[in-house]
């Protein structure tokens, strides 16, 4: 489904030629090397794939080529090779881009029913399936 | 004029369907009106005219008449014959054409050959069928008008855009759309059934190859839309809780659990208000689905076409169709006695369950897909994705396949637990015994451990209701069911791998540098320049081997495109029976004194095409149920007529 990605992208890059300057500033270099330590990457990337891309539209910075998200893996990357918590870079990038950038909602003013319909949910399939198999037994 | 009589078709089919639902509604109310007669045909002539515009639609683009507004800016003189065809549908106006064909031939199709149903129930369910596509002709003629002229021909078309010249492109929507439109047959055999509470197995059994044929339609489309994302994004990732790809896989959710309780309806004559239920909520989806794609509301990247006129449109036949249906659901339900009884360990009791899971895992991926959008009415916007979606549906998902696995040994309406001990026992076994190897080959994350151990086990249970049975006299139904069960576990185990044993690497690489990754070695052996039509590119010629083995040359390649500009990477895939190598190359990377550096990004991806092969085998069980019911129908009404013939014989005799 993704083909239209590259359709939006390219609407996009008619709409603002002169970007195209922009992007032809060589990426930072975290954007696309690896971490050495095997497993400090994989918690960059455990997190990478939790957080949004805002130049693209519904996909994680782990799965884009739009430079900006490749900034944001190069942030990523460095924060946690500097020995920073997943959580905490995840709260920082929050703060600076607000809910939108992570794609793990938490509990929240806004965000509650998120995770109250869920559990609403569990306690109706519980009481239908409780109603209707008891009754019948 | 070819424009003009497409035009006049579809205005004339909209103006029979408005004859459909009067004469439909009148036949409803006085058993049989005098316009009773004209239901049918009516239906057959609607939908025969709908398929004459869209032939006509079709026949502007094959000539590319660039004084039509749709042509003109869809379509390209030099475009190849096929993809001149797949433009036709390939936007918002022919799309909804598309849809409204499908629906009027449905329509027709059913008028045409149902002959099970009370006459009654009949004109109620075409009376629905017209009811709905009035809707939609009236979406189509007054604000999607496919045969719209422009004042001046166009000299050119604008559609020349080579990145919409793909096959997948072509036949991925019709896919889906006939998927939507069988659930609207669905929807209008349950809106009828409901208006003269004629809810039975009879019913059932006319209603189930639509919900079937729809089902395998969304399940190809899902899996094929799945894949595409796969290849094309070139990151490896497969599904992405877009809204668009869940507004595809609702309308699946639904219809899944519509399957399941249609059957036990036809077989058992229970679950009947709990199927004519999920009749309308998976048609609801559909249109849900339509609404989020066609609307522009979406964040997504699907909605470029925004265009607030049409979305309001759709909103509002989404409200009229679901509200009413629902209204009416709620007058009648009281109406329609539950049906026959059954015990908690029965057939139709892990039947019930599974149609309670399923329903609760479509209520977080709706709760998930519009509470975004919800938010951002009141400028608050939220992302939710993966880290929500996976263990939020998890929590029902397991559940249900738990029961999956023993449900098809349990026997109809009422069984002992004890006479399924062996087999379950069995089955629990595998699945311990594999997540216990999981969990000490070092573990892979509590969804992926999960998912192996039940993938395991379920593959397994899939193949016991064949125990002990001659195979060649098991029903082609049942065959289906076993087909369609593995096929589950096979994607399961498949995704389950992809999550818990994929390896990914990146790296800057010269010219004669070595990657590896997983069991395979990665040379870059050359890069080299290539050119298109339209772009030019670098192409990377890389040697993979795999365990020391035998080296293969892939390449991939790193296009840029000059109008519009725009860089696409080209992935290459090399598929092994065990998973799939997945190379990209990037631009040159920067920083590197002397020798150009190449950004190579591998993947090894240990059975992940599992994924799709399960999908594609649950469409086959589909298509198997499919061919097994209908063959049975066809006996049923074989004898039938026989009957009738010999008991006239001896009348007459």
């Amino acid at each position: 489904m993704r083909w239209f990605l590259r359709i939006a992208i390219a609407l996009a890059a008619a709409v603002s030629g002169p970007l195209a300057a922009q992007q032809s500033l060589p990426p930072a270099p975290l954007a696309y090397e690896q971490l050495p330590d095997a497993e400090q990457e994989a918690q960059a990337q455990a997190l990478m794939e939790t957080l949004r891309c805002l130049k693209c539209q519904s996909q994680s910075i782990a799965d884009s080529d739009a430079p900006m998200a490749g900034d944001m893996r190069h942030q990523v990357r460095t924060r946690i090779a500097a020995g920073e918590d997943p959580e905490a870079i995840r709260a920082w990038l929050v703060a600076r881009y607000g809910d939108y950038v992570s794609y793990a909602p938490t509990v929240s003013e806004t965000t509650w029913p998120l995770f109250a319909i869920p559990g609403l949910l569990i306690l109706i399939a519980g009481m239908i399936l409780w109603r209707r198999l008891r009754k019948q037994a | 004029m070819i424009a003009e009589l497409g035009l006049a078709a579809l205005w004339l089919a909209a103006a029979l369907s408005v004859l459909q639902l009067i004469a439909g509604a009148l036949a409803l109310r006085d058993g049989s009106g005098e316009l009773a007669s004209l239901v049918r045909p009516a239906a057959i002539v609607q939908g025969l005219l709908a398929a004459f515009a869209f032939v006509m639609l079709l026949w502007l683009f094959a000539v590319t008449d660039l004084s039509v507004k749709l042509v003109a800016t869809n379509s390209h003189s030099a475009k190849p014959m096929i993809f001149k065809l797949a433009g036709a549908w390939g936007n918002h106006e022919g799309s909804m054409l598309l849809w409204v064909t499908v629906m009027a031939l449905a329509g027709g199709l059913i008028a045409l050959v149902e002959r099970r149903l009370p006459e009654r129930t009949m004109f109620a369910t075409l009376a629905a069928q017209a009811f709905v596509g009035i809707g939609f002709y009236a979406f189509l003629l007054l604000s999607s008008n496919p045969f719209e002229r422009l004042p001046e021909p166009a000299l050119e078309g604008m559609g020349l855009n080579p990145l919409l010249q793909d096959i997948g492109l072509a036949f991925h929507p019709p896919t889906l759309y006939f998927g939507y439109v069988g659930l609207s047959v669905a929807f209008s055999f349950a809106v009828g059934a409901l208006l003269t509470r004629q809810v039975g197995p009879a019913f059932a059994r006319a209603m189930r190859p639509w919900v079937l044929g729809a089902w395998i339609f969304l399940t190809l489309g899902i899996t094929a839309g799945s894949y595409w994302a796969y290849y094309e994004l070139g990151w490896g990732g497969w599904w992405f809780w877009d809204p668009v790809e869940n507004a595809s896989l609702m309308p699946w959710l639904a219809a899944t659990a519509l399957l399941h309780s249609v059957s036990v309806l036809a077989a058992r004559d229970a679950l009947r208000a709990w199927t004519i239920m999920l009749g309308v909520v998976a048609f609801s989806m559909s249109m849900l689905g339509t609404f989020l794609v066609r609307s522009g509301i979406l964040t997504s990247v699907h909605a470029f076409a925004v265009d607030p006129e049409r979305g309001t449109f759709i909103l509002f036949l989404l409200g009229l169709y679901i509200g009413g249906a629902l209204l009416l659901f709620a007058l009648r339900a009281g109406s329609v006695a539950e049906g026959e009884r059954f015990s908690i360990t029965s057939r139709e009791g892990a039947l019930v369950f599974n149609n309670v899971m399923l329903s609760a895992i479509l209520g977080i991926v709706l709760l998930g897909t519009l509470y975004p959008l919800l938010t951002e009415v009141f400028d608050v916007r939220v992302s939710v994705g993966p880290p929500y979606f996976n263990p939020a549906g998890a929590i029902f998902t397991i559940p249900m396949l738990l029961v999956m696995a023993v449900g098809p040994l349990l026997r109809w309406r009422g069984d002992r637990i004890s006479r399924i001990k062996v087999p379950m026992i069995v089955i629990a076994a595998i699945m311990l015994a594999v997540l216990a190897v999981v969990i000490i080959l070092g573990s892979y994350g509590l969804l992926a451990d999960l998912g192996l151990a039940v993938a395991a086990g379920l593959a397994i249970a899939s193949f016991l209701p064949l125990r002990g049975r001659n195979l060649l006299r098991v029903p082609i139904a049942t065959w289906g069911m076993v087909v369609a069960h593995f096929g589950i576990a096979v994607a399961l185990f498949g995704m389950a791998s992809e999550s818990a044993f994929s390896e990914e690497k990146l790296a800057a690489v010269s010219v004669g540098d070595n990657v590896e990754i997983g069991p395979w070695n990665v040379s870059l052996l050359a890069t080299r320049p290539v050119a298109g039509p339209n772009w030019t590119a670098i192409e990377g010629q890389l040697m993979a081997s795999y365990d020391g083995g035998e080296a293969i040359l892939l390449k991939p390649q790193s296009r840029n495109f000059w109008a519009p500009p725009q860089e696409t990477t080209e992935s290459v895939l090399s598929t092994r029976w065990n998973g799939q190598l997945y190379a990209v190359i990037g631009n040159e990377a920067s920083g590197g004194e002397g020798a150009e550096r190449w950004q190579l990004r591998l993947w090894w991806k240990p059975f992940v095409t599992l994924i799709w092969y399960g999908g594609i085998l649950v469409a086959l069980g589909g298509l198997l149920a499919l061919i097994g019911r209908v063959k049975g129908d066809l006996k049923r009404r074989y004898v039938q007529s026989r009957l009738a013939g010999r008991k006239e014989e001896g009348e007459s005799a």
